[in-house]
């Protein structure tokens, strides 16, 4: 049989963002693949090097609109170790709530998208249910749904308003519940389990060949957390578990994300029960010198930023490393040999946001 | 309970009628002109009013499908937004801007908007079977109507043959969308037609298989005999539904339907988060719409098909019969839906095996089933 090229983007319901996926497939099955990158391509590292460094933080947020917090909070640790600065302990609280119920957003965006993936829209509505109450409790403390801009060269932007806990308590109370609807649909049904079971297994030491991190690391047996093994903020002095799974496959992705979202919550609790009281900012110089390189553990995987500043306003380089990226490599060896609709299933348990990817 | 609507006997009163107005204008005009007589006898004459009983028995059955898709329609819009806890379509009224209300009239909205849109012929389309295939869907889904009785007396075509005919217009629908998808010249619609053809294959077997079963122990293929040999073998008063003695029948049938339909867990024809919108992708306007409805008109139709061949057809206490024939066709159409929005979409090959690793050997079972049934009846053992 004649092989064919089919296009599955820019413009096709299986792309969450802007990119293009070209496949050849001899039938229903998967010969190559070839993601295609550039079409959302903005030079934000470039555009770095003419702002302040204050300036940089929303423009970091842009990087991904699912998981902004994580980007721009990675941006101001990398800038703050250059400046050898010691942020507040409150203030390190404040990021690590924030940063986990950005990743619960994240993650609730990414279970939503993986429901028409497989063709289950009800799963899509589930999931902005509660996406919406997270988002509130996003909005009590940051001030914005998304793009927040909260986190500060030196501390964070403002403080969490006096009934944060309680509000949080009752909506975790309540996702917990919902939670339980999710597996219904999803991996106690059979039907779900038959798409996504044994799907695009990726062995560990190919993860790692690759670059592969985050969920989707951990999804082939990697105990590898970037918030256990390189602590930043508070997560060291905080009780909670790595997710992993050594399947490999789209199920045992799903299952980390599932699995993380109530360890976030967690996460929050304890931070929340923790927090001391105190300044939440502290004054940060203007025009620092030095270099420096941090990582942080997004809610796709590992972020890094490498700064280097040579004491003007502006940073006199910028490099961001981000997890989709370099997950994308590894594409063509996952699609080849499976078929057309296992496309959808291996995509949306790789959790794909162009915004970070095509920087 | 009797038959409510007596289609036959109803349309025929009403062409007499007609015919008796026609003939009598022609007779006053006669007076002035000879031949008017000739022309009201034949307005008198038994075929003209046969012929013209039929045409608006036709029409009357047209006119319920049409009410009763717009129903239907916006019945599943209800259950599933209900289902996805959200309220469903709620605001379109024809002169109120209000929010909100049932939104009975979303589906006449969106009719109107489709007639309204651009009609697009790609370049690289068989132009002449690109147009073809819409009409041989809607074509095929509305003759299915043609031998469905609602009740004992409502029917339009009481033919021997009903249940092969109704099939025989399901199976054509996949044929068009084999012409479909070659015809529009894209590799989208490509992929979804063949897939519609290696899925069409895989569970027409298993539904005729089904419906043979059914029609071993009722000993006909007439749809109204079927009905009437459920209502006949009752044990102790209680009327034999056939999805009791033949239950995994049911539940083959149930599962080839489905497929039939093309709803969602095997509606991989028209995968729409991989192919886009499969073998309709580069259909627009109206004949989008033509193919839309005539999905909910098959709905329905099968729903009929279930309720007929499993569930009595139209017997049932206190009411009329047509009421029960619709009260039984809904839920199986709610069941359609809420397994429609419950399960993710199922992939090709899974599919076919589905098809013939599970379902044929199954509806063989059926039908060695039905003739263990009707060969113990012969020596008054078992039910029938």
């Amino acid at each position: 049989m004649t092989k064919l090229w089919i296009n599955m983007g820019p413009q096709h319901p299986m792309t969450h963002g802007l990119w293009n996926l070209k496949i050849l497939v001899d039938g229903e099955t998967i010969v190559d693949a070839e993601p295609v990158l550039g079409y959302l391509h903005r030079g934000v590292e470039k555009l770095c090097e003419r702002r302040t460094y204050n300036q940089i933080i929303p423009l970091a947020d842009r990087l991904c609109y699912v998981s902004s917090l994580c980007f721009a909070h990675a941006y101001c640790l990398t800038v703050e170790e250059m400046m050898d600065l010691e942020i507040p302990e409150r203030a390190k609280y404040l990021r690590v709530i924030a940063l986990e119920m950005q990743r619960l957003t994240s993650h609730m965006t990414w279970l939503m998208a993986i429901g028409p993936d497989v063709g289950l829209i009800t799963l899509l509505l589930y999931c902005l249910r509660e996406r919406e109450y997270f988002l509130d409790l996003l909005q009590l403390q940051t001030g914005a749904r998304m793009n927040q801009n909260y986190p500060r060269i030196g501390g964070v932007a403002q403080d969490i308003p006096p009934n944060f806990e309680h509000k949080v308590n009752k909506i975790f109370e309540k996702f917990k519940v919902r939670v339980k609807d999710y597996h219904k649909v999803t991996n106690e049904s059979s039907a779900f389990l038959k798409r996504m079971q044994g799907v695009g297994t990726l062995s560990v030491e190919d993860a790692i060949a690759y670059g592969v991190t985050g969920p989707n690391l951990r999804g082939s047996g990697a105990k590898r957390d970037m918030r256990e093994h390189d602590p930043y903020e508070v997560y060291d002095e905080l009780d909670w578990e790595i997710q992993v799974r050594d399947e490999g496959d789209s199920l045992a992705r799903f299952h980390v994300r599932m699995g993380e979202m109530l360890e976030s919550c967690k996460i929050i609790r304890q931070a929340l029960k923790k927090m001391p009281d105190g300044p939440i900012n502290v004054k940060a110089p203007l025009r620092p010198e030095g270099q420096s390189f941090r990582r942080t553990e997004d809610s796709r995987g590992e972020v890094s930023y490498y700064v280097v500043g040579n004491g003007g306003e502006s940073p006199y380089r910028l490099k961001v490393r981000s997890p989709i990226f370099c997950t994308m490599n590894v594409l063509p060896k996952l699609l080849r040999g499976v078929n057309i609709a296992d496309v959808l299933a291996i995509m949306g348990s790789i959790d794909v946001c162009i915004g970070e990817t095509d920087k | 309970m009797s038959g409510l609507f007596d289609l036959a006997g109803w349309s025929q009163e009403i062409s007499a009628f007609v015919s008796g107005i026609l003939a009598w204008i022609a007779d006053l005009l006669g007076g002035w002109i000879p031949w008017f007589y000739d022309v009201a006898n034949w307005f008198r004459s038994d075929a003209v009013i046969e012929f013209w009983g039929f045409v608006i028995a036709v029409m009357i059955m047209l006119v319920f499908a049409v009410i009763n898709l717009l129903v239907v329609l916006w019945m599943e819009r209800k259950l599933y937004g209900r289902l996805q806890d959200r309220r469903g379509v709620m605001v379109p009224h024809p002169w109120k801007k209000i929010h909100k209300g049932t939104g009975f009239l979303q589906n006449l909205a969106d009719g109107i908007k489709l007639v309204m849109k651009e009609s697009i012929t790609p370049r690289n389309a068989d132009k002449s079977m690109f147009h073809a295939a819409p009409a041989i869907i809607f074509i095929s889904s509305v003759m299915a109507y043609a031998a469905i009785p609602l009740s004992t007396t409502f029917v339009l075509a009481d033919l021997e043959l009903g249940l092969i005919f109704i099939v025989a217009m399901f199976a054509l629908s996949p044929l068009a969308v084999l012409i479909a998808g070659w015809a529009s010249g894209n590799k989208y619609t490509l992929i979804g037609g063949m897939r519609g053809a290696a899925q069409m294959l895989a569970y027409e077997i298993p539904l005729l298989l089904c419906i043979a079963g059914v029609a071993i122990m009722a000993g006909s293929l007439n749809p109204m005999e079927v009905v009437a040999a459920q209502q006949r073998t009752s044990v102790l008063g209680i009327e034999n539904w056939y999805f009791i003695p033949q239950f995994i029948g049911f539940v083959v049938f149930m599962v080839a339907i489905l497929a039939e339909l093309e709803k969602l867990p095997f509606d991989i024809p028209e995968a729409e988060s991989e192919l886009v919108e499969g073998w309709l992708t580069e259909i627009t306007d109206i004949r989008f719409g033509l193919i839309f409805m005539s999905k909910w008109m098959k709905g329905w139709a099968a729903a009929a098909l279930v309720v007929l061949l499993f569930f009595g057809g139209w017997s049932g206490p206190f009411f009329p019969q047509e009421v029960w024939f619709m009260i039984k066709t809904y839920i199986v159409f709610a069941f359609f839906v809420w397994i429609a929005w419950i399960l993710p979409r199922i992939r090709i090959d899974q599919i076919l095996k589905i098809g013939w690793y599970e379902l044929v050997p199954l509806s063989f079972a059926t039908i060695l089933i039905a003739v263990a049934l009707k060969f113990l009846s012969h020596f008054g053992m078992g039910w029938f």
